[in-house]
């Protein structure tokens, strides 16, 4: 198969597992005829028109309908157009599909996954580029899982789609088109709960997901020329998250930077924080160290100032070095 | 009240213009049902103010509606309650055991102490699994309902809710959702006046709750919900009309909520006793045993007989259950997901550390 970018392995998840499951049912805003306004659903439609649903202009409505289907029995995938306007479905992620399983005593399950694109750079200002996965992480019942790569989009996807518990799949949207890279064909899957390695360093452990890892990659790439290695430890799971990962690399360099583009007082970032506190103090030569985002709402000039980049990770490990 | 749908008149007869025509056994057992709901309140609020089970939420005045409207859907067909539907779990077969077990939350509860006493479930019944928040089961059944017509199953969702359900978001958005699929749906409204302490002439300005089914698209009747046979009718007319592709139904029905909230409420804060009495002589057990005495098929033996069974089943089942130990602290950790993650491992086994290994 030729490269292909985030979007199109999102489609191409999505076309291969409705032909291999005819469980498998989208429904959303505007992805029917139009594909979804970032085209994760073009053309399938046209492959499945029984199967691909454009919904009302409600988000609650979407996911409560969703999780009706999937108690039934389908497997539906639907998509929130921005996780800015997943609030309104929030009750019913929290209070049905979340809880579902437990409530029932296994009686009743909730294999859903809910795709939405999150996350800043496309100049979307406060209601198109929100990072709030910390709300969804602090949700018992409920998976999160967060791609940075075309690869990992199409193997995180199908096997969000085949487990059995309610998945938040997040989207990184700055990411969408910006590079392609070779997509295993067919049968191609990535464990939930594994993180990637992405680069491998001595020194510093960075830990980020979705588009942050890049921010990381460039940033490790920077440090490299003033003579430090960085760990780039992509988490891809966020609920439940690879431990063993996170702390195999802390106990290796002794400094962790945690890398998130969400708001920073109770992000998820925290949470990694406070696990290698927990269980790896001994082994750090510095303190952990959280580069985020800031706690206001998302600004929509000021976008660039507001996203945590390569300077400012570089700020951080230096630091991280220099304690 | 003169756009009300009722079958028994004032005398006790049927109206044949709207009787659904059950046979005899059919009659009584739709009657058994609304007296074993009206019986297992009376015991379970005793049993709440003992102290042996923590909450109870009764249905009194609403066993009409729950129990008549859950007959006259197919066994297949799906039932999504709101929080006060016991005798409709029961229509479906649910065990007494495994009910109120639930109600100890014990270890003998299916779902192991995990909810609050009055949220079972009962899946070989079809049944839904029950959530404490108003409105939200909404959805759920219009997509499960959608499901089965994307799989051209013939099963139709029924789902109930109250006058204040009709307020929520998930109301507006579940009922728009299947005017605009055709979901194969009954949207059952048991308004029964209040609430808690607000009175549905505060959550809404429409004259009815069925009109509201115009705005979706779709047809809303409104029935006398003291009478158990004018809930079958329209339910049954309305299950049909959705299993033939004809969408969904919004049913009113009509009746009041002669007792507390919950077990945790006392009405005389709200609400005036007078207000009470006019509603209390239509008790829809009254008016349906009322039914069976005009038919010929009931008198005072069948009635004490009938008093009896169910009475010694609910001792037998209260019996059975409430000696049973708390659920083991394993259950806490279980059905979060389908295998146990390691960070809830880790916090079950951290906790058992502390707990001496119990």
């Amino acid at each position: 198969m030729p490269p292909m970018n985030l979007v199109q392995a999102v489609n191409n998840a999505l076309r291969e597992e409705m032909r291999r499951d005819d469980r498998v049912v989208l429904l959303g805003e505007d992805i029917g005829r139009n594909g979804g306004v970032f085209r994760c659903t073009e053309g399938l439609i046209d492959e499945f028109p029984d199967r691909v649903f454009d919904t009302p202009l409600a988000e609650g409505g979407i996911i409560g309908t969703a999780i009706g289907m999937a108690l039934y029995g389908l497997r539906p995938v639907p998509e929130i157009q921005f996780m800015d306007f997943i609030y309104s479905g929030f009750d019913q992620i929290v209070s049905e599909a979340a809880k579902m399983r437990y409530r029932s005593g296994g009686q009743y399950t909730v294999p859903m996954v809910i795709r939405t694109p999150y996350g800043g750079g496309i100049k979307g200002g406060l209601y198109h580029s929100q990072s709030s996965e910390a709300y969804f992480c602090h949700t018992p019942g409920l998976k999160v899982v967060v791609p940075s790569t075309p690869p990992d989009t199409k193997g995180l996807l199908i096997s969000s789609i085949r487990d059995p518990d309610p998945v938040l799949f997040l989207e990184p949207k700055k990411i969408y088109r910006a590079f392609r890279e070779e997509v295993p064909e067919g049968e191609h899957t990535v464990p939930l709960g594994k993180a990637a390695l992405r680069r491998e360093g001595k020194d510093v452990s960075l830990f980020a997901w979705g588009y942050m890892t890049h921010v990381c990659l460039d940033a490790a790439k920077r440090a490299a020329e003033k003579g430090w290695e960085c760990d780039v430890v992509d988490l891809r799971t966020l609920v439940p998250f690879d431990l063993e990962a996170i702390l195999g690399s802390v106990k290796k360099t002794g400094r962790a930077v945690v890398v998130y583009e969400a708001p920073k007082t109770a992000g998820f970032g925290a949470e990694i924080s406070a696990q290698i506190a927990e269980r790896a103090i001994e082994y750090l030569r510095a303190p952990i160290l959280r580069v985020a985002g800031f706690d206001t709402p998302f600004p929509y000039t000021l976008e660039d100032v507001y996203m945590p980049n390569a300077d400012r990770v570089l700020a951080a490990i230096e630091k991280a070095m220099g304690f | 009240m003169g756009d009300l749908l009722r079958v028994i008149t004032d005398d006790g007869r049927a109206d044949p213009a709207t009787d659904p025509n059950l046979s005899r056994d059919e009659l009584i057992s739709l009657y058994r049902g609304m007296l074993l709901e009206r019986t297992l309140d009376q015991r379970m609020l005793s049993l709440q103010r003992q102290g042996r089970i923590g909450f109870y939420g009764p249905s009194v005045g609403q066993e009409a509606a729950i129990v008549g409207a859950a007959f006259a859907m197919d066994p297949r067909d799906w039932i999504f309650p709101q929080y006060r539907e016991p005798g409709a779990a029961l229509v479906r077969g649910m065990p007494l055991r495994e009910m109120i077990a639930q109600f100890f939350g014990n270890a003998q509860d299916p779902i192991q102490g995990r909810q609050m006493p009055c949220h079972y479930v009962y899946r070989a019944g079809n049944f839904m699994s029950i959530s404490s928040v108003v409105g939200s089961q909404i959805p759920l059944a219009v997509g499960a309902a959608w499901a089965a017509r994307i799989r051209n199953d013939p099963i139709v969702c029924l789902v109930y809710f109250g006058d204040g359900g009709t307020s929520t978001a998930d109301f507006h958005t579940g009922m728009n959702m299947a005017g605009v699929f055709r979901a194969p749906v009954v949207f059952l409204c048991n308004n029964n006046q209040w609430a808690i302490s607000v009175p549905v002439r505060k959550q809404t300005a429409t004259e009815t709750i069925a009109q509201k089914a115009a705005a979706y698209g779709f047809e809303g009747i409104r029935v006398d919900g003291m009478d158990a046979l004018a809930v079958v009718s329209a339910v049954r007319a309305a299950q049909r009309k959705a299993r033939g592709g004809g969408g969904p139904t919004l049913v009113e029905a009509v009746t009041y909520r002669l007792g507390p909230h919950s077990s945790s409420d006392d009405p005389t804060r709200y609400r005036d006793e007078k207000e009470v009495e006019p509603w209390r002589k239509r008790d829809p057990v009254d008016v349906m045993r009322n039914h069976l005495v005009a038919r010929g098929i009931w008198d005072s033996n069948a009635e004490k007989r009938l008093h009896q069974e169910l009475d010694d089943a609910i001792t037998e089942a209260v019996h059975a259950v409430e000696a049973a130990p708390p659920p083991a602290v394993d259950a806490m950790f279980t059905d979060v997901y389908e295998g146990v993650p390691w960070h809830l491992d880790e916090q079950l086994r951290d906790l058992r550390e502390v707990r001496g290994g119990r």
